[in-house]
């Protein structure tokens, strides 16, 4: 204070400051690590790990193999390998998994804020919420699949085209209780007096929300979202289960689990494979959900 | 009211808020709660008015409605010659910059996930297109001048102690350079004697930057020491508008007399001879005020004309206004302006 400008410290970004309170979670650590690492592996794994070409007799002979060098994760009932499968099957589940996740998230978030912050929303908004909470999901999702799969995979290719649905069929049916949760938060925060005080500077109401709002409802949002991402995965491999998600010959994690399931007395480690695979995934995303929750808050970070 | 010369800066005529009240089914308007009713006064620039009263008596209604945080149900709030109880948005947003205000709770009025730098130039983010620097310059200016240390910049508002805290809430209200400031209470949270700071960096203020004040408070002895003027609130009206000086040495109004009682003695002797008035019964609801005098359930001298016709503000004394019975005799003149009153609420709905 007492001599030049080059004692006084500029506003710095917060980046640096949340990353560095990240970094002493040590559960979200790990979770990173995870899930970057079985992202990694799904993207460039299918190119390192090319399983040998097998005449049919051949992978007849070799089906149903336990994990072995040859075959590391073993072989199923038509003697492909496990490995390949639940590499490529990764980048399916991941995908629609995260993605998912973010469309309802955003999704849920606008509703809330939008229902909770202008009380002449809030009625219909909330009827429109309670509306989607009362449609069976998965009679509505095989009807949407039935009714637009064909056509859309007439545009874009039948596997992107099913992924596109699927993620957006998946999205659109979860954004409800995110809705709901924001809604009640919003309401709380915007009686608050820093809110008031915002509108006494002249703040517009979209600036209230951006600045006031939304960052004090990250809270409920991550948890929210964690959640989303496992019933996503798992959601997805319901709808591929009834036959209704992507082709039969195209893996997913939810799918191997479900063609697992029929031999699993026999050979459990075709369940346990996806199983682990979903369960790490779901892990580390909670994981990191929890981490970046305290990172984000000044009040829990720095202690 | 000391130098009748200057226009008063503040004018509040006949101001009300009422929220109304729902029930059943159908959610019908069967009354409403009558927070403020018809509250007059005005504020020469420069000056402090103290606005006292016990809890829920509408002080601090009184303090939002005129910035316009509440709609106001009718009345007219001219400030710097502009009636806010009636300007457009727009018009109210660039209007904001001229009259800001300081909250109770110092931990509620700033949000956990800003720095102070952020907190601080908020209000320039909104009302001028400055660069960063400029911002950043003016950011330290306001420290400066509220006595915060520049090396607090990056700080969260969990990081500073309440009367920090309370500093920050003053720079932001001080950030647009206004004329008209509302403190609503900001020292009620506060300890003791980081009380006495913040009231006297308020006065400093006030005389370096020509601040005008509505301060709001239950705390009389701060009141009279910051206040020239004083409205003394009772149920959504002025009890009494006094210069503080005569109002502290000889209260008029029945409430006031009984108020001023309560404030402590700290000569022992003084103490023990002075003459505690204490009230009996409860504060009427503010849904359902009595037909007369709002004070006429409580009031020791209450007399028959009390308990039917309301009395109106009127100057008794030289600068003093009273709304009593026992110092306007002439019922007759109270219940025409009753009736006046009547007919220009019906006129605004």
């Amino acid at each position: 204070m007492t001599d030049a400008s080059a004692a006084q410290p500029k506003p710095s970004s917060q980046l640096r400051d949340v990353w560095s309170q990240f970094r002493t979670h040590k559960g979200a650590l790990f979770g990173l690590i995870t899930l970057g690492f079985l992202i990694v592996a799904v993207l460039i794994g299918p190119y390192l790990w090319i399983p040998e070409k097998l005449s049919v007799a051949e992978a007849i002979k070799l089906k149903n193999q336990g994990p072995s060098l040859r075959f590391p994760l073993g072989t199923d009932q038509l003697g492909r390998d496990m490995l390949a499968r639940m590499l490529l099957a990764g980048r399916v589940s991941l995908a629609v998994g995260l993605v998912a996740m973010v469309i309802a998230i955003v999704f849920g978030t606008f509703i809330g804020i939008l229902a909770g912050y202008f009380r002449r929303l809030d009625g219909p908004l909330m009827r429109l919420t309670d509306m989607f909470l009362a449609l069976p999901l998965i009679p509505l999702l095989l009807v949407m699949v039935m009714l637009f799969r064909d056509r859309i995979a007439g545009i874009i290719g039948p596997e992107l085209g099913a992924f596109t649905l699927i993620v957006f069929a998946i999205g659109i049916t979860s954004w409800m209780a995110t809705a709901r949760i924001v809604r009640g938060e919003v309401l709380t925060l915007k009686e608050r007096e820093y809110v008031l005080a915002a509108r006494s500077i002249g703040a517009k109401p979209n600036r209230i929300i951006l600045r006031h709002i939304l960052p004090n409802v990250v809270s409920p949002v991550m948890v929210a979202a964690t959640l989303g991402v496992a019933e996503a995965i798992i959601t997805e491999s319901v709808l591929s289960f009834l036959g209704l998600g992507f082709p039969p010959d195209f893996p997913t994690w939810g799918r191997l689990l479900f063609d697992g399931l029929q031999y699993m007395q026999v050979y459990p480690e075709r369940v346990v494979w996806p199983g682990l695979a979903i369960s790490l995934t779901v892990l580390s995303v909670n994981y990191i959900g929890d981490g970046l929750r305290d990172a984000l808050d000044p009040r829990i970070r720095g202690r | 009211m000391l130098d009748a010369g200057a226009p008063p800066l503040v004018q509040v005529e006949d101001l009300k808020m009422h929220f109304p009240i729902y029930t059943g089914i159908f959610r019908k308007h069967t009354g409403d709660v009558k927070a403020v009713d018809g509250v007059s006064f005005d504020i020469t620039a420069g000056q402090t008015l103290g606005l006292v009263g016990e809890s829920g008596c509408g002080k601090s209604t009184v303090g939002r409605a005129m910035l316009r945080l509440y709609e106001p149900t009718a009345g007219r709030v001219i400030i710097d010659g502009d009636d806010v109880a009636k300007l457009a948005p727009e018009a109210l947003r660039r209007k904001r910059p001229t009259m800001q205000m300081v909250f109770q709770d110092p931990q509620a009025s700033l949000n956990p996930r800003m720095t102070l730098a952020d907190i601080v130039s908020e209000p320039l983010d909104e009302h001028t297109d400055w660069t960063r620097d400029r911002k950043l310059e003016r950011v330290y200016e306001l420290m400066d001048q509220v006595g915060l240390n520049r090396r607090f910049v990056n700080r969260f508002p969990h990081e500073f102690s309440g009367g920090q805290r309370q500093r920050i809430g003053i720079a932001r209200a001080l950030a647009l350079k206004p004329r008209f400031i509302v403190c609503d209470e900001p020292i009620a949270a506060l300890d003791v004697s980081i009380q006495a700071q913040v009231v006297n960096l308020l006065e400093d203020l006030q005389e370096k930057l020509g601040l005008t004040y509505l301060f709001i408070s239950h705390d009389l002895s701060m009141v009279r020491h910051l206040a020239q003027r004083v409205a003394v609130m009772y149920l959504g009206r002025i009890a009494e508008l006094s210069p503080s000086r005569d109002l502290y040495a000889r209260p008029l109004h029945p409430y006031a007399e009984a108020l001023l009682s309560a404030v402590n003695e700290p000569d022992p002797e003084l103490a023990a001879r002075r003459n505690r008035i204490i009230l009996k019964g409860d504060v009427p609801s503010p849904a359902n005020p009595p037909k007369g005098c709002n004070f006429c359930t409580r009031c020791p001298k209450v007399m028959d004309i009390c308990r039917n016709v309301k009395p109106s503000l009127a100057e008794v004394e030289p600068g003093r206004l009273v709304a009593c019975h026992l110092y306007t005799p002439a019922a007759g003149s109270t219940g025409g302006s009753e009736a006046n009153e009547r007919n220009q609420q019906g006129e605004t709905r």
